[in-house]
């Protein structure tokens, strides 16, 4: 018996050996974002190592504020990301209902295609977007143009079908004995029933949007309709600018979200493992 | 068909029409555009102008290259790293299991852009940190920046960091759904614990581990931001440009629609094959 307690407490031991070194490491990039954010520029580029935070926070956001309207940046991307998870929700789940509930013609089709995106680059679609959105409709660096063309998700579709298809059919099919129509079986029934799986679909898509860069970067170039990543994206690289200042944006754009990723991981989780759940 | 199944159309019409217009309609109209030339108003059917150049261009295959090696190093060492933590983060003699999750995961969340800033301070040639820890253990400052293969380096330690996590979440919920009694008559038996990782835990992960690599190939085919915002434009001259950055350039910069597209065609053929080859190397062999 102490023998194996032995064992178990060496096996316990090498485990943390591993695994702790490995947590500092990866934690490091994150620690040092919110170390850069309260530095002065000098001490940035100082020749001492400099390992813990100071308080020059609250300057490095007026510096950034001086570079770029970071402010305005955020409010843009806070509204946008808010509708775009709301209306992608709603569709992918209205959506989701149709594949997981209903026998119509083309359906096997459908689920098909949607499947075979998911393998697709986004380089093949993002150019006819730009074209279609910009030079034909003339919709570059307006609200819609940055909410819009993202809304199609395929990932959010198949959870969404998943989810409504588990569902016990006669609960269903006791509200249309009574004579209840589809669209509030779907919107009194089914709905409230997924609410756990849409939890976990809108703070994925709430991310996506947060975090999209390439998109808002094309299609929003004009200055006071940029959204925050890419607001701070155009000032990494240039010269004459306060690197406290992008550091204390970069805190500002991950913040909000860690937090958000601490009080929901288990939905947060359960999103992203979703992708490998066929 | 009963009546009642025809609501499916309704429910399916504004996701389906969201779907076609940016789509379904761009990955015909990007098809279509790799075979015009772009470059003259109108546009008219040229083979030559975008594929017969993008075989002779040697900023395509400088690009290709950066990209197959970003590739080939990058998504082998990402996937294993993924599995170990995955491994571990399921013993049952992890202490402080939360604290761990959240290492490895947080990156997950973080955006491109605000991860590449950081990077960007943290490998600085003179004021890094690397630098300064590497100057620590006696390692000369390498020029993460100015030297092509410590870019490529940078961008692929930079990769890794950011996308680790998301897959170690993926093999974990796989793991997590392979049944306990499956290592009962092996613990019985007394199989070590390592022999019943490579002889149970694997092959039942394979298919979940392939579908990491496949996910993990087409997101490093399509590799922009890392290069575009760390190494600055794909620097030290073109050193670490890869195709997705080529696009760039190529689409959004000279405005050579055709052109973008048939590259864009192109990386979408690598990752098909790519993926193949993958499940074919992964296939059952029974």
């Amino acid at each position: 018996m102490s023998s194996q307690s032995r064992s178990t407490l060496i096996r316990s031991l090498s485990l943390h050996a591993v695994l702790i070194p490995l947590a500092i490491v990866w934690l490091f990039p994150l620690w040092m974002m919110f170390v850069f954010a309260t530095m002065p520029d000098y001490g940035i580029f100082s020749p001492q190592i400099e390992l813990l935070p100071s308080t020059h926070f609250f300057e490095n956001l007026s510096n950034l504020q001086a570079d770029t309207d970071f402010i305005r940046a955020l409010m843009i991307s806070i509204s946008v990301a808010i509708v775009y998870t709301i209306l992608s929700v709603l569709l992918t789940s209205m959506a989701g209902w149709a594949l997981a509930r209903y026998h119509f013609i083309g359906k096997s089709l459908v689920v098909a295609i949607i499947l075979g995106t998911i393998t697709l680059p986004y380089f093949v679609v993002v150019i006819p977007q730009f074209i279609m959105v910009a030079r034909e409709f003339k919709m570059a660096n307006t609200w819609i143009a940055l909410i819009v063309p993202p809304l199609f998700n395929s990932l959010g579709v198949l959870f969404m079908r998943q989810a409504f298809s588990m569902m016990p059919a006669e609960l269903f099919d006791a509200a249309r004995v009574e004579g209840v129509k589809e669209w509030q079986i779907f919107l009194r029934i089914a709905l409230p029933l997924a609410r756990p799986t849409m939890a976990a679909l809108a703070i994925i898509l709430f991310l996506a949007s947060w975090n999209n860069y390439l998109w808002p970067l094309l299609i929003n170039s004009r200055p006071g309709m940029l959204t925050a990543p890419v607001a701070l994206g155009t000032l990494i690289g240039l010269t004459k600018v306060s690197w406290g200042g992008i550091m204390a944006g970069a805190v500002m754009l991950t913040a909000p979200i860690l937090i958000i990723f601490i009080l929901l991981q288990r939905h947060f989780i359960a999103g992203i493992a979703a992708g490998a759940i066929k | 068909m009963q009546l009642r199944n025809r609501a499916a159309y309704g429910f399916l019409a504004p996701y389906l029409l969201i779907f076609a217009a940016f789509w379904i309609w761009p990955i015909i109209s990007s098809f279509l555009m790799s075979f015009q030339n772009t470059r003259v108003n109108p546009w008219v059917f040229s083979f030559g102008a975008n594929w017969g150049r993008l075989f002779n261009d040697p900023a395509f295959y400088n690009a290709l290259k950066n990209t197959m090696i970003i590739l080939i190093i990058q998504v082998p060492v990402m996937i294993t790293l993924a599995t170990i933590m995955a491994v571990l983060l399921n013993s049952p003699l992890l202490k402080a299991r939360g604290l761990f999750r959240f290492a490895f995961f947080a990156p997950v969340v973080v955006g491109e852009v605000a991860y590449a800033a950081v990077f960007r301070l943290m490998f600085n040639l003179d004021f890094g940190i690397i630098n300064k820890l590497l100057n620590g253990i006696g390692i000369a400052s390498i020029s993460w920046f100015a030297e092509a293969p410590a870019a490529m380096a940078l961008l692929i330690i930079a990769v890794t960091w950011r996308w680790a996590g998301y897959n170690a979440i993926i093999i974990l919920a796989g793991l997590q759904s392979i049944p306990g009694d499956v290592y009962e008559a092996a613990t019985l038996d007394r199989v070590s614990k390592i022999r019943q990782f490579i002889y149970i835990t694997l092959p039942l992960l394979k298919p979940i581990i392939l579908f990491c690599v496949i996910l993990s190939i087409i997101g490093s085919m399509q590799l922009f931001t890392e290069p575009f915002l760390i190494t600055n434009r794909g620097g030290p001259g073109g050193g670490t440009e890869t195709l997705g950055l080529f696009l760039y350039r190529q689409g959004f910069t000279s405005l050579n629609f055709g052109y973008a597209s048939a590259i864009a065609y192109t990386m979408a053929a690598l990752a098909i094959l790519i993926s193949l080859l993958n499940l074919w190397v992964g296939r059952d062999e029974k």
